[in-house]
Order: C-alpha cells, then structure tokens, then sequence
C-alpha cells in the first residue's frame, strides 16, 4: 500500500537536507485530488449538471410546468404532443417560437378523437407567464410559469392522457416524487449499512459471521418480487404520504447490504494499517479512531456505493407503481404515468404515453455517471484505467 | 471438493430457513383473515359453507393458532407433504400451479443466463482488446444505456417498434395455435421463435454490467507481466488473449453468477407481466392484488430457494473450474 521509505542511513544523515518547501506546494487535500480527478470525468460532470437541473425542477416543479398537472380538459382527450415551431406552414420565419391549434373530429369508423393540426390558430409562446396556481414546496403560492401560449390558449408539448391532462406538466410534477423517493430510501440504507457493516467490520468474530451469511441471504432473494410482495401489503387506506414512506422503507430493506459490505470491507482493512496503529499506539480511544481516521478514509467509497444504489431504487419505484402496486394516483410519479402505457393497444395509438420513461432512463444514466466518476476519483493514488 | 460441497450444503439450511421466515411473514402480515374472505367469497358464490368446514380449514392451517405455531404448521405441511396450502383465488393447491408455472420460469431464467454469459465475454474481451475503438464506445454506450432502461420498459418499447413497423405482436410464449397443443416439434420451434424476446429484454441489463467488468478486468491483465511474456515467447496473439489473459479475467465474472441470477429471476418477474408469458411471475401479480397469499408466498419462497439452489450450483462449478477457489474456501 505505501511505498518503502526506510531512512537513509546514519553516515549519510548529516549529508541530506531536504528543501521542505520544494515538497510542500505540491500536496493536495484527499477533497482537492477528488475534485480534480473527479473534474475530467466529463461524462460524470454532464451527468452531475443533469442531476442539478433535475432537482432543480423537482423543486420548482409548479413553475416549470405549463398548467395544473391534476388539470382536465375533456376536449383534449390522447391529443399528440404539439412541439414548439419556428417556421410556419407557409415557410415563414418567426423570431418567437409558436405552436398551432389543434382541431378535433370524431372519425365516423372507429369512433375515435382524431386530432389535426389547425393552421388557422397560431399562439405564440413567452417567457413567464400567468397561468394556473401552484405552490412551492407547499409553501409559496403563485400563478407564475417560466413559459406558455401568450394568450393563454392550453399548451400540450407531449400531448394529453385519457383525461386529457397535459404530460408535460404532469412529467415535471412527477420528478419530485421519483427522484426523491431514491434519495431518501438511500438514507435509510446508509443508516443500516454503517451501522450493521460497522458493527461487522470492528466486533468481528460471530457476530461478523452471522452478519454476513444475512446480507448473503438477502443478497440471494430476487429483488422486484420481494418489492412486489412487501409493497402489495401496504394498506390501500394509507395516505399517499405514508404510502411513499412505506414504499421507501421496502426499497432500503435489501439495499443497505451493498453499503454494508462497503463499510465491512473497509472496517477489516484499516483495522490494520499503519495509521491506525500508529493513532492506537499515542493513545487514541476507539471512538475517536473510527470518527477521526476511519470514516474519513471510508467515506467517498460509501459515497460511490450509495450514488450507484439510488438509481436502482428509482428503477424499482418506476417498476412498482408502473404495475401498480406502488404509489398509486392522486400522487404523481414516472412510474404512474407509465401506468396508463401498459396495454399494447394505448402504445399502438399514444406512444407519447411512454415518454415518462425516457425521463427515467436519463435519470439513472445521470446517476450512474455521476457514481462511474465519483469511483474513478474516489481512490485518487491509483491509476485510472477505465 | 467433497467436503467443499458438503460444506456448502449445510450451509443453504439456515439460508433456506430464513427464507421461508421471510416468505411467511409476505403470507401472514395482511391485515385480515383469508378464512373470513375466503367463505364470503365461496358465499357470494352461492355455496353454503357448513361450520365443519370452517373448522376444518381452520384446523389445517392452525389459523387459530399463534404465528410461531403457524409457521411450523405451513414449513411442516411443504417439507412432509409437499402441500403448499390453498389459492383462493384459483380454488386449486397451490402446488398444482407451481408445477405448471415453475418450468417456464426456470426455463427462461436458465436460457437468459446462459445468453448473458455468451454474449458479454467475447464483447468484454473485444472490447478491452480495441480499447477505444469505435466498436468499444459502441459497445459501452449500449451498456451504459442496457443498464439505465427498466426492464419492462424495453419490453414496452420492443412490442411497439414490433408492432408499429412489422405489424407483428411479439407478447407471448405461443401462439394461439399452440398454447394448448401438446409437446411436437412446431411447438418447439414456435417456442424458439417467442423466447428471443423476453431473453433479450431480460439479459440486456445482467449483460450490461458483465460487459463492463470483463472489460475491466480484462484490461488489467492485459498489462501484466506473464502476458508480456507469452508475447515474448512468440505466441499468436489471439492465444495470448484467450488462452491467457482472457482464462484468469473470466474467473470474477463467472464467480458473480450468484449476483446475477437473483437480477434475472426478478427481472423475468416483471418482464413476463408485461409479455404476458405463462411463467411465475404474472401469477405472483395477480395474487398480491387479490391478497391470495398462499400463492404468492410460496412464490416468493420457491424463486428465492431456486435462487440459492442456482448460486450453490454455480459456486460448485466454479470451484470445480478453478481450484484456487476451492482451496482457498477450504483452508
């Protein structure tokens, strides 16, 4: 682990001086090397820019959006996405973005809403505009968007559902729930897996043997039936707030093994480095060794592990509400959206119903960058090879 | 290796043990009594339901009992008597579902397995040879991109380009014709030509991460000493790399197998809701929305002790294949 630097011998003691501030400057904090390293992942950088922009609209999501998510409009029923355009039908330029109207009809053979652009209505789009209410974290109320129709007319950028709400809104709403649901169940798991893998790694003997052969176990049981079963157990009477706290427990229950193992393996090999006995030896307590040594030491692994355990946490919420045995609507989440997708005939017709799922998707990607090049800067004194 | 294997072994009680704890705390913990709902049910359908009968269910699932009790009663009952308890809702043991269910699901899980391996060593490998070739970021995006899609909906997504642009629904284990036929070679055949799907949708993520890490590891060797001495020796190089490098960066990948069945087997679950695939996984569903809890109790019992059954195989392979394992595990 550290190079050998056995003194130099008694003759030549004398003879050596050492310039001590050549060697100084050069020293970096283990936090610098980390920022550096972790700079020229540029894949992890783009990916941790992704993740702030997301969180960011999780927040302010009522002001990203373009209307009330919860908002029906019944002459809007599975209308397609309409996107923003700069050149009209004619070929004309416009400096400001527009989108056209949409006109309906009923078509007289399969008795369906048959949408058609109407090139009539043309409504302009604008920075922040007045629209419905919303509040901030609950908080702070306000009727104003960052963009919309200037005359107010209803924008759909990616199209309506059956009850004619506009997914857009309802995607922007749905990242509150969907990403937060990973970084608080991730919590939980950190609590259990320092604790339970701290105890493993420092008492050893049984109690570590016992320890481990449980996180093989639940190693061992395939993780969505697990979820399913748990999550199905949830009392449909619950409240979507309990529920969310219900479905993060389940999500933790075998994910805390991962950090666990982390922090075990880590306890084992420290307990015997240098440093460690050196900190022993001038008396430090056991306390102050696991506080002021060990856990700095081990902390940007457990960083790693947890970055790479919320992406499969969110996958997991994704996977259990789209079935339908997760969160269930009034609450919005990704996976809640994907519900309605889950026949072939709806994905045949409204394939915009699966754009949730392209929002997903760029999430986890953006974790597990942002994880790949915490990794890679984690252990700033070995090479980098991949 | 015998004692290896009988070590093993012994070892899988206490892990089956806390498993069928596990999977009967699934059946126990709704709120309610399945007796109760169970006789409304049967009520609702017109038949009278006598006070010995009740009694009787009572009796054979001790549900007047405490849970400890209930416990010994349902491990007793599957380990003596293979009797899993009751489906309400299919009026059927629960065994006789599990017998036909079960085959797919192993068989499924088993073939995607295998694929997963077949497919991420030789790109693992390729992709450490030509490190940064384009074939290599090729590879390493669709990796990245194979572990960020859920599962169910590549699913998704695969039945509409399928649909959209070849008019063909690909759900299914059979067609029509099929389903009820018995066992003939088109039958076979027919199989083979629905199985690619859930394979593919199933293995893209377990093959995803195999990639990456045979990559890695594979790279890693490549820089090591005894490779360069092989070169030096004069061996061809597509020896060097398969009969070298590639035997010992196989080992870490093939020692993850007991990872990577749990990620298929629970993979398969939603997967096969999806497809609509005659396996556990559609039944396991149903049952947790009707709160039949035998059923999916036993389901999560039985695809967990499968599982373990699947890591003790692989591990014995294993040690089977690399003697330092079994030496090492020993000593």
């Amino acid at each position: 682990m550290n190079t050998d630097q056995s003194l130099p011998t008694t003759q030549t003691k004398h003879s050596l001086t050492i310039d001590w501030e050549d060697v100084k400057p050069k020293s970096s904090s283990q936090g610098q090397l980390m920022f550096r390293r972790f700079r020229k992942h540029k894949l992890a950088v783009a990916g941790l820019v992704v993740l702030c922009l997301f969180y960011a609209v999780a927040v302010f999501n009522g002001f990203v959006a373009t209307s009330d998510p919860a908002k029906r409009n019944s002459s809007y029923v599975y209308a397609p996405p309409t996107l923003p355009r700069f050149i009209d039908h004619e070929g004309n330029f416009h400096f400001r973005p527009f989108v056209y109207g949409l006109k309906s009809r009923i078509d007289p053979d399969t008795w369906e809403r048959v949408y058609e652009i109407d090139h009539e209505k043309r409504h302009s789009l604008s920075l922040f505009v007045r629209g419905d209410k919303y509040r901030i974290l609950g908080v702070f109320e306000s009727d104003l968007h960052l963009f919309g129709t200037a005359d107010g007319a209803p924008l759909f950028l990616l199209g309506t559902d059956s009850l004619g709400r506009d997914m857009y809104s309802r995607i922007v709403a749905g990242t509150s729930i969907s990403l937060t649901i990973g970084l608080i169940g991730v919590f939980l798991s950190l609590v259990l897996g320092l604790l339970i893998g701290g105890l493993s790694g420092l008492v050893g003997g049984t109690t570590d043997l016992v320890i481990q052969r449980i996180i093989e176990i639940l190693a061992s049981i395939p993780q969505i039936p697990f979820w399913m079963a748990l999550s199905a157990t949830v009392p449909a009477s619950w409240s979507p707030v309990q529920t969310y706290f219900a479905i993060t427990i389940v999500l933790s229950l075998l994910s805390w093994t991962r950090v666990a193992r982390v922090v075990r393996g880590k306890f084992l090999a420290l307990r015997e480095a240098d440093f460690v006995m050196a900190a022993y030896a001038m008396g430090a307590g056991n306390w102050w060794v696991i506080i002021r040594h060990l856990i700095p030491n081990f902390l940007s692994y457990v960083l790693v592990t947890v970055t790479l355990t919320i992406p499969g946490m969110i996958l997991g919420e994704t996977s259990l509400s789209f079935l339908g045995i997760g969160l269930k609507p009034p609450a919005i989440s990704w996976g809640i959206l994907l519900q309605q997708a889950q026949n072939m005939r709806t994905i045949a017709l409204r394939p915009w119903l699966l754009l949730p799922g392209v929002f997903v998707v760029i999430a986890v990607l953006a974790f597990n960058f942002v994880g790949d090049g915490l990794r890679d800067a984690a252990d700033p004194y070995t090479s980098n090879r991949f | 290796m015998f004692t290896y294997i009988l070590r093993r072994t012994l070892l899988m009680i206490p892990t089956l043990f806390l498993i069928s704890v596990i999977a009967f705390a699934v059946i126990d913990l709704p709120p309610g009594d399945y007796l109760t709902s169970y006789v409304a049910q049967l009520e609702a359908q017109g038949a009278v339901v006598s006070e010995e009968q009740i009694l009787a269910l009572q009796k054979r699932y001790a549900l007047d009992q405490p849970a400890h009790v209930r416990y010994l009663n349902w491990i007793w009952r599957i380990v003596r008597y293979g009797d899993f308890g009751q489906s309400w809702n299919w009026n059927r043991p629960v065994r006789e579902l599990l017998a036909e269910r079960l085959p797919f699901t192993i068989g499924v899980s088993v073939t995607t397995l295998v694929f997963t391996y077949l497919a991420a060593i030789p790109i693992g490998i390729y992709s450490a040879v030509r490190q940064y070739s384009w074939a290599d970021y090729i590879f390493t995006t669709a990796g990245f991109l194979g572990l960020a899609v859920p599962n169910f909906l590549l699913a998704l997504v695969l039945m509409y380009v399928f649909y959209r642009y070849f008019g063909v629904s690909i759900g299914g284990m059979f067609s029509p014709e099929f389903r009820d036929a018995a066992w003939s070679m088109a039958k076979f055949r027919d199989l083979l030509n629905h199985l690619w799907v859930p394979i593919i949708v199933i293995g893209t993520s377990g093959t995803a991460s195999l990639i990456r890490t045979m990559r890695g590891v594979m790279l890693d060797e490549l820089g090591k000493d005894y490779v360069q001495t092989a070169r030096a020796k004069g061996l061809s190089e597509i020896v060097v790399i398969v009969r070298h490098a590639a035997k010992v960066a196989v080992n870490p990948i093939i020692s993850v197998i007991g990872w990577t069945l749990p990620q298929i087997i629970s993979g398969e679950a939603i997967v096969a809701i999806v497809l609509n695939l005659p396996t556990t996984g559609p039944l396991l569903y149903q049952s947790l929305l009707t709160q039949d809890m035998y059923l999916a109790g036993s389901f999560i019992f039985i695809l967990s002790a499968l599982t373990v059954i699947g890591t003790l195989l692989s591990d014995i392979l294993l040690a089977w294949i690399d003697p330092r394992i079994r030496f090492d595990r020993e000593g």
